[in-house]
C-alpha cells in the first residue's frame, strides 16, 4: 500500500475517489467489534435519520424557492406584504420541536443506558449477560506518551498493548499521571478522559476476535500523535495463555520502574511486566507514587484524588520569583521533551 | 416639495427630526454603560467565587480556614467598608444639594476608611504569609488570596479614582462632568461593598463554621 | 558574569536563541513580512501619509472609521490564520507512514493552536465587531456610539493583542496548547516556554477590548435609537447585535477570570489548575467552555442578522416572522449559556448531567430551525435578485443546515462518546463557522461595501470568491467528516494508516480552492478600487434597501444624518420611500460631535508593552508600562474638552452636494 501511494498519488487519487466514500462504512466507528460501540453507532444512525426527516425537506425547499421566486420568473406570485402567518409560524416552531422531543427522549434513554459508569446489561444483541460473572478489571494509566494497562486480578501489566477476552464484560478504571488524554478504542466503546488526580470508569465488552487500534484522542503534547496502543480480542483460553506467558517473563512493575516509565517518551513499543505493585494504581491517582509523598483522599469519578499531595516533581516556582538565569532562554522552538530515546530495557516482543 | 411636508405635519407623519428635539442625554448613557461594566465585573467575581467554591476544601496538607482566619479583624474591616459606603452616600447627598465643601469632606472620610480597609487587609495577608500560609501552599489558599486580593485591588483602584476626583473637584467644582463621574464612582464603591458582603459571608463566616 | 546578569535583568529571558534563525520556514516568513512591512512604511512615508493616518484614522473616534479599521485588521489576520490552515492541510496530506511531514510536532502544535486562536479572536471577532460598529449606529439612526473614545480604545486593544500574536511568530514561540490553551499542557511545569504567556497576554488585552466594545454597543442600542424606533421596530441586525453583545458581556469576564487564574499559576505559582496541591485542571475546561460555547453564538447571531437583512432586501419583501425571529434570537442567547458541558461529555459527569446538557443543546436547534424557515418564507412569494450577497445566503442555508445536523448529532452523548475529539467534530464546527459566520461576513462585505466607500465591489471577482469558498469548503471538509466517522482524531501530526491519505490529499486540494477564493477577494477589492468610477453609487441606496443606513449618502458624512430620522415602521427607509418622504434640504443646524483623541493608541501601546515585558520577564518594563497606563489614563480624564460642533454651514455644504448628486442621478 505504502509504495503505491508514494509512486503515483494522482492516479491513485482518481481511482480511489468513489471507493473513498464507501470505505468509511467499513471502519471501526461504523462497523465496531464491541457491543457498546455498536449501540453508539446505532444511536448515530437513528439520530441522523430523525434529523433527515426535517433536513431533507428544508434543503429541497431552499432550492425550490430559490429557483421559483427568482427575479426572472414573472409567473411566480410576488407578494411583498406576506410577512406573517400564524399557521405557518406554528408549523415552523412545532416541526423542529417534535423532532427534538423524539431526539431528546432518545438522548435521555440512551445516555443512561450507555453511561460508561454503568455495568453493561448484555454481552451482545444475541447474548445475555451472566449476572454472576464479575467483570474483568483493567486499570488504565495514561503516561506521557504511552498507555499503561494493569491487570490487577491477573497480576500482569503491559504498555501500549491491551488484550481482552471476547464476550466478557470489562471494567476500565482510568487515570493519568500528568496530561489529560482520552482513552479511545473506536471499535470498543467510545472514549473517556483520563485525568491526573482523578479516576474515571468505563464498562465495555469486545465481541469479535481480532487486532484493533486504540489511541489517545485528546491532544496532550509533543508525543501525542504516536500515543497508540494495539487492542487484541482473543478467546478466553487464548487470554489465559497470554497472561501466563506475560507472567513467566519480564520484570515486575515496582515503584522505581514506574517512576522511570513515567518520564516522557514517545513511540514506545509494547512492554510487558510480570506483575505490578498491588496499590500502584491507587497511588498514581492519589498522586503519591514517589516515596514520601502523602496520599490524597481517594474518591470516585469526577472527584479529585490528588488533594493533599505534596508536589511530586518539585513544582516550579512562579515566574515572578525568577531571577537571572532562572528566567531561562526563551527559545524560538522548544525541542519536545520526548527527544531522548525511549527506555525499553525490559521490553520484548511477545506476540 | 420639502415645503409641503413641512407645512402639513398633520397630514403626513414627519420622517425627519427637523427641530433636533431628540437630544441624547449623555449622562444617562454613561450611567447605564457603567452599570453594565459593573455587571461584567460582577461576573469576574462570580468566576472567582465559583473557583473558591470548588477549591475551598483543597487544603493539600496546608492550613484550613478555621486555623488561619481571624474573624475579629475581618469584622473590623467589614465595618470600615460598610461605613465608607454610608459616608459616600453623604457625599452624594451633599453633591445633590450643590455643596462642594461637604462633598469633598465626605469623600475624604470615605477615602480614609478605604485606606484603613486596604491597610488591614495587607496586614492580614502579611500575617498569613509570615505563618507560611502563602498562595502557593494549597489550592484553597490560592483561591482565597486571589478572591480577596482582587477585591482589595478594586478598593485600591477606587481610592485612586477618589483621589483624582478630589483634585478635579478642586479644579472645577461640581461640574456636570464631575457629578457624573462621582455617580459612577458611587456605584463602583457600593458595588465593592456588596461584593465584600459576599466575601465576608461566603469565605470568612462559612470558612470558620466549616 | 556581570554583563550576563545585567542582560537578564534588562532583556529577561529574551536571548539570541529566541529568534528563529535556524528555522527556514519562519525565517523566510519573517523576511517576507518584514519586506512587505518596510514597503508599506516606505509608501506611507513617501506620500507623507503618516499625519493623515494619525489624524483621520488612528485617533478617529468615528464609529464608521473604527468599523473599517476593525475590518482591515480582521482581513489581514485572516490571511495569517489561513496560511496556518494551509500549513496544517499540507502536513496532514504528507505525513503518512514513514514520512514525518515537514512540521515537527513542536512546530505543528503551535500552528494549530495559532490557527484556532487567530481565526476566532482576531478574525471572526474583529470582523463581526467591525460590522456592528459600522452598520448598527446607522441602522438605528444615531450619529455615533454611546462612548466614542472607548470604541477607539477597544479597537486598539484588539490590535495590541493581534500584534503580540504576530510577534510570537518571530520572537519566541506561540502556545502549543490548542486554541483554548488547555491545561495541563500549558501549566508552568509542562510549558515553561513563552508560548502560553503570549497566548494569555494577547487574549487578555484583546479580550478587554472586546468586553468594552460590547458594553459600548449595548448602551448604544438601548439609549440611542432614533425617535419612534421601539425595540420591536428595530432592524433585525441590531437585535442580533444586541443579543450578541449582551452575550459577550456575560461571557468574556469568565474568560478573563480563567486566564487570570492561569496567569497566576504561571507567574505567582498558585495552584488553580495544577495537578498537585489541590489544583483542578478540569475547572479550567469548565471556565473556558462557559465562555467558549456562547462565543460561537456571539459570532453567529450577527451573522443571522446579516442574512436576514440581505434576504429581505433581495427578495423585495419584509422579513417573514420578524417577531418570531427576535424571540428566536433571544432564546438562543439565553440557551447558549446552558450548554457548555457538551464539550466534554466524555469527562464522565454522569448520565443525568450529560443528558441535561445534551438536550439543552438540541433545544437550541429549535429557534435556529425556526430562523431557517423564516428565511425560506421570506423568499417565498418574493422576487429574488441573485446578486452576490443573496448568493451567499443560499450557500449559507444549504451548508449551515448540514452543519446544524451534525451539531445536533454531536449533542447526543452516546454519539459524542465516539465522535468527540474526532475529525468529525472538527468538520462540524468548520461547517457552521465557515458556512455560518464566514459566508455572512463575505455577504456583508459585498452588501455594505458600497455604503462605506460609495462604490460597489466588482461582481466577477466576487463570484470567483464565492465559488472558491463554497466549492472549496465542501471539497475540504467532506473528506474530513468521513475520516472522522472512521475514528480519526484531531490535532494529530502524522498518521500510520496509509489508506487515509487520500482523504487528506482531497482536503488539501479543497483548502487550495478556498485559497483561490481568498486571493480572488483581495483581487476583487483591488479591481473595484481601480474601477471605482464605473462602480460608483451616487444614490446611497444601490440595492433598494429597507433600513436607515441606506437613507444617507455613501459614504455617510461624519455626522451620519443631518437630521435624525423619525421611525414609523420596521423597514424604516422602505417606509420613507414608500410614502415619498422628502429629505429636508434647508434649515441645517450645527451638529454636536466628539473630538478625536490619541489616548486610545497610547494606552494600547502601553498595554502591549506590558504584555511583551511580562512574556519575556522584563520586570522593569512591566512596571514602567503599568505606571504609564495609570498616568495616561488619569491625564486623559483631566481633558474636559472632548467635543465640538460641526458648523451648520459645513453640514449644509455636504448636504447640498448630496442633493445635486441625487438630482443628477434621477
Amino acid at each position: 500500500m505504502r509504495e503505491v501511494i508514494s509512486t503515483s498519488p494522482a492516479r491513485r487519487l482518481l481511482a480511489l475517489l468513489p471507493l473513498a466514500a464507501l470505505s468509511a462504512c467499513d471502519r471501526a466507528v461504523l462497523n465496531p467489534a464491541g457491543d457498546i460501540a455498536l449501540q453508539q453507532r446505532d444511536i448515530i444512525y437513528i439520530s441522523t435519520a430523525l434529523m433527515l426527516l426535517i433536513i431533507v425537506p428544508v434543503l429541497a425547499l431552499i432550492v425550490v424557492f430559490a429557483w421559483r421566486y427568482r427575479d426572472g420568473n414573472k409567473d411566480a406570485t410576488y407578494d411583498p406584504h406576506f410577512d406573517h402567518s400564524t399557521a405557518l409560524e406554528l408549523v415552523i416552531w412545532s416541526a423542529p420541536l417534535l423532532i427534538i422531543i423524539c431526539l431528546g427522549a432518545l438522548t435521555w434513554w440512551s445516555t443512561h443506558l450507555l453511561d460508561p459508569f454503568r455495568p453493561i446489561n448484555r454481552i451482545s444483541a444475541e447474548k445475555a449477560i451472566d449476572p454472576k460473572a464479575k467483570p474483568l478489571v483493567i486499570q488504565v494509566v495514561s503516561l506521557d506518551w504511552k498507555w499503561l494497562f494493569i491487570y490487577p486480578e491477573q497480576g500482569v501489566a503491559t504498555v501500549n498493548e491491551l488484550v481482552l477476552p471476547i464476550d466478557r464484560q470489562v471494567r476500565f478504571d482510568l487515570t493519568s499521571t500528568n496530561m489529560m488524554n482520552t482513552f479511545y478504542a473506536p471499535t470498543l466503546a467510545g472514549m473517556i478522559y483520563t485525568m491526573p488526580g482523578m479516576r474515571s470508569t468505563m464498562h465495555a465488552v469486545l465481541n469479535k476476535p481480532g487486532q484493533y487500534d486504540g489511541m489517545s484522542a485528546n491532544y496532550s503534547g509533543a508525543g501525542f500523535s504516536d500515543m497508540h496502543f494495539k487492542l487484541y480480542g482473543v478467546a478466553q483460553g487464548g487470554f489465559d495463555n497470554w497472561v501466563a506467558r506475560v507472567k513467566a517473563s519480564g520484570p515486575v512493575l515496582d515503584t522505581a520502574r514506574f517512576l522511570e516509565l513515567e518520564k516522557p517518551t514517545d513511540k514506545v513499543p509494547a512492554m510487558y511486566f510480570s506483575g505490578a505493585e498491588a496499590d500502584l494504581f491507587d497511588r498514581i491517582f492519589k498522586r503519591c507514587v514517589k516515596p514520601g509523598t502523602p496520599c490524597g483522599t481517594g474518591m470516585h469519578g469526577m472527584q479529585g484524588g490528588g488533594h493533599g499531595a505534596m508536589p511530586e516533581k518539585g513544582k516550579p516556582e512562579g515566574a515572578l520569583m525568577k531571577q537571572g538565569e532562572e528566567k531561562g532562554r526563551g527559545e524560538s522552538l522548544t525541542p519536545p521533551p520526548g527527544a531522548q530515546p525511549s527506555p525499553a530495557p525490559h521490553s520484548h516482543q511477545e506476540r | 416639495m420639502a415645503a409641503d411636508a413641512l407645512t402639513e405635519p398633520q397630514a403626513e407623519p414627519s420622517f425627519y427630526d427637523i427641530e433636533d428635539s431628540h437630544h441624547h442625554e449623555a449622562g444617562g448613557s454613561t450611567l447605564l454603560g457603567f452599570w453594565i461594566y459593573l455587571m461584567s465585573d460582577a461576573l469576574i467575581f462570580a468566576t472567582l467565587f465559583a473557583t473558591y467554591g470548588v477549591l475551598s476544601s483543597a487544603y493539600a496538607g496546608g492550613p484550613s480556614p478555621r486555623e488561619i482566619f481571624e474573624l475579629p479583624l475581618v469584622a473590623v474591616n467589614t465595618a470600615l467598608l460598610l461605613t465608607s459606603s454610608i459616608t459616600y452616600g453623604f457625599a452624594m447627598i451633599a453633591m445633590q444639594e450643590g455643596k462642594l465643601r461637604g462633598t469633598q469632606l465626605w469623600l475624604v472620610v470615605t477615602g480614609l476608611l478605604g485606606i484603613g480597609f486596604v491597610g488591614i487587609e495587607l496586614y492580614e495577608f502579611a500575617n498569613l504569609i509570615h505563618e507560611g500560609a502563602t498562595p502557593q501552599t494549597s489550592a484553597f489558599l490560592s483561591a482565597f488570596f486571589t478572591l480577596v486580593a482582587t477585591h482589595g485591588l478594586h478598593v485600591t483602584f477606587g481610592i485612586l479614582w477618589l483621589g483624582v476626583m478630589l483634585v478635579q473637584l478642586g479644579q472645577r467644582g461640581l461640574h456636570p462632568e464631575n457629578q457624573r463621574r462621582l455617580m459612577c464612582l458611587s456605584m463602583f464603591w457600593h458595588f465593592l461593598d456588596v461584593v465584600w458582603i459576599g466575601v465576608f459571608t461566603f469565605v470568612y463566616l462559612l470558612g470558620v463554621l466549616r | 558574569m556581570f554583563t550576563e546578569s545585567l542582560a537578564r535583568t534588562i532583556f529577561g529571558r529574551l536571548t539570541f536563541e529566541s529568534f528563529p534563525l535556524h528555522e527556514p520556514i519562519l525565517l523566510v516568513t519573517f523576511i517576507v513580512v518584514g519586506l512587505l512591512g518596510l514597503g508599506l512604511v516606505g509608501v506611507v512615508t513617501k506620500y507623507r501619509l503618516w499625519g493623515w493616518l494619525w489624524r483621520e484614522w488612528f485617533t478617529s473616534i468615528d464609529h464608521k472609521k473604527i468599523g473599517i479599521m476593525y475590518m482591515i485588521l480582521g482581513i489581514i489576520m485572516l490571511l495569517r490564520g489561513f496560511s496556518d490552515a494551509i500549513m496544517m492541510r499540507l502536513q496532514q496530506a504528507m505525513a503518512f507512514g514513514d514520512n514525518p511531514g515537514y512540521l515537527p510536532p513542536h512546530h505543528y502544535d503551535q500552528v494549530f493552536s495559532a490557527h484556532g486562536t487567530i481565526m476566532i479572536f482576531f478574525v471572526a471577532i474583529p470582523l463581526i465587531v467591525g460590522l456592528v460598529n459600522y452598520i448598527m449606529p446607522l441602522q438605528i439612526g444615531a450619529r455615533d456610539v454611546a462612548f466614542p473614545f472607548l470604541n477607539n480604545l477597544s479597537f486598539w486593544l484588539t490590535v495590541a493583542g493581534a500584534l503580540l500574536v504576530m510577534i510570537s511568530l518571530f520572537v519566541g514561540e506561540f502556545s502549543r496548547g490548542g486554541w483554548l490553551n488547555y491545561v495541563p499542557v500549558t501549566n508552568l511545569q509542562n510549558s515553561p516556554d513563552t508560548g502560553p504567556d503570549y497566548y494569555l497576554w494577547a487574549l487578555q488585552i484583546a479580550g478587554i477590548g472586546t468586553t468594552l466594545s460590547a458594553i459600548n454597543m449595548v448602551t448604544t442600542i438601548i439609549k440611542m435609537r432614533a425617535p419612534g424606533m421601539t425595540m420591536m421596530k428595530m432592524p433585525i441586525f441590531c437585535w442580533t447585535a444586541l443579543c450578541s453583545n449582551v452575550l459577550a458581556i456575560a461571557i468574556f469576564p469568565v474568560l478573563t477570570g480563567a486566564f487570570a487564574l492561569l496567569m497566576l499559576d504561571r507567574y505567582v505559582g498558585t495552584n488553580f489548575f495544577t495537578n498537585d496541591l489541590g489544583g483542578n485542571p478540569m475547572m479550567y475546561w469548565n471556565l473556558v467552555w462557559i465562555w467558549g460555547h456562547p462565543e460561537v453564538y456571539v459570532l453567529v447571531l450577527p451573522a443571522f442578522g446579516i442574512y436576514s437583512e440581505i434576504t429581505s432586501t433581495f427578495t423585495g419583501k419584509r422579513l417573514f416572522g420578524y417577531s418570531s425571529m427576535v424571540y428566536a434570537t433571544v432564546v438562543i442567547t439565553i440557551l447558549s449559556y446552558l450548554v457548555w458541558l457538551h464539550h466534554f461529555f466524555t469527562m464522565g459527569s454522569g448520565a443525568s448531567v450529560n443528558s441535561f446538557f445534551g438536550i439543552a443543546t438540541m433545544v437550541i436547534s429549535i429557534p435556529t430551525g425556526a430562523k431557517i424557515f423564516n428565511w425560506l418564507f421570506t423568499m417565498y412569494r418574493g422576487r429574488i435578485r441573485f446578486e452576490l450577497p443573496m448568493m451567499w445566503v443560499i450557500a449559507f442555508m444549504i451548508t449551515f443546515v448540514v452543519g446544524g445536523m451534525t451539531g445536533v448529532l454531536l449533542a447526543v452523548p452516546p454519539a459524542d462518546f465516539v465522535l468527540h475529539n474526532s475529525l468529525f467534530l472538527v468538520a462540524h464546527f468548520h461547517n457552521v463557522i465557515i458556512g455560518g459566520v464566514v459566508f455572512a461576513l463575505f455577504a456583508a462585505m459585498d452588501y455594505w461595501f458600497p455604503k462605506a466607500f460609495g462604490f460597489r465591489l466588482d461582481p466577477f471577482w466576487g463570484k470567483v470568491t464565492f465559488w472558491g469558498w463554497v466549492v472549496g469548503y465542501w471539497v475540504a471538509w467532506t473528506p474530513i467528516y468521513i475520516v472522522g466517522l472512521m475514528g480519526t482524531t484531531r490535532r494529530v501530526n502524522h498518521f500510520d494508516d496509509p489508506s487515509l491519505q487520500i482523504y487528506f490529499v482531497i482536503a488539501a486540494i479543497g483548502a487550495g480552492i478556498i485559497l483561490i477564493g481568498i486571493l480572488a477577494f483581495v483581487i476583487q477589492i483591488a479591481v473595484s478600487i481601480l474601477n471605482r468610477e464605473k462602480l460608483r453609487d451616487t444614490t446611497g441606496d444601490p440595492w433598494n434597501g429597507r433600513t436607515l443606513e441606506w437613507s444617507t449618502s455613501s459614504p455617510p458624512p461624519a455626522y451620519n444624518f443631518a437630521f435624525t430620522p423619525q421611525v414609523h415602521d420596521l423597514d424604516a427607509w422602505y417606509d420613507m420611500k414608500d410614502r415619498h418622504a422628502q429629505r429636508p434640504t434647508t434649515g441645517f443646524k450645527p451638529i454636536h460631535m466628539p473630538r478625536n483623541t490619541g489616548a486610545g493608541v497610547i494606552l494600547s501601546g502601553l498595554a502591549m508593552a506590558l504584555g511583551f515585558a511580562m512574556i519575556w520577564y522584563m520586570w522593569w518594563l512591566a512596571i514602567a508600562a503599568v505606571a504609564g497606563l495609570f498616568v495616561v489614563a488619569i491625564v486623559h480624564t483631566f481633558n474636559y474638552n472632548r467635543d465640538y460642533f460641526i458648523p451648520a454651514d459645513e453640514v449644509a455644504q455636504s448636504e447640498d452636494a448630496r442633493t445635486k448628486l441625487l438630482a443628477a442621478g434621477a
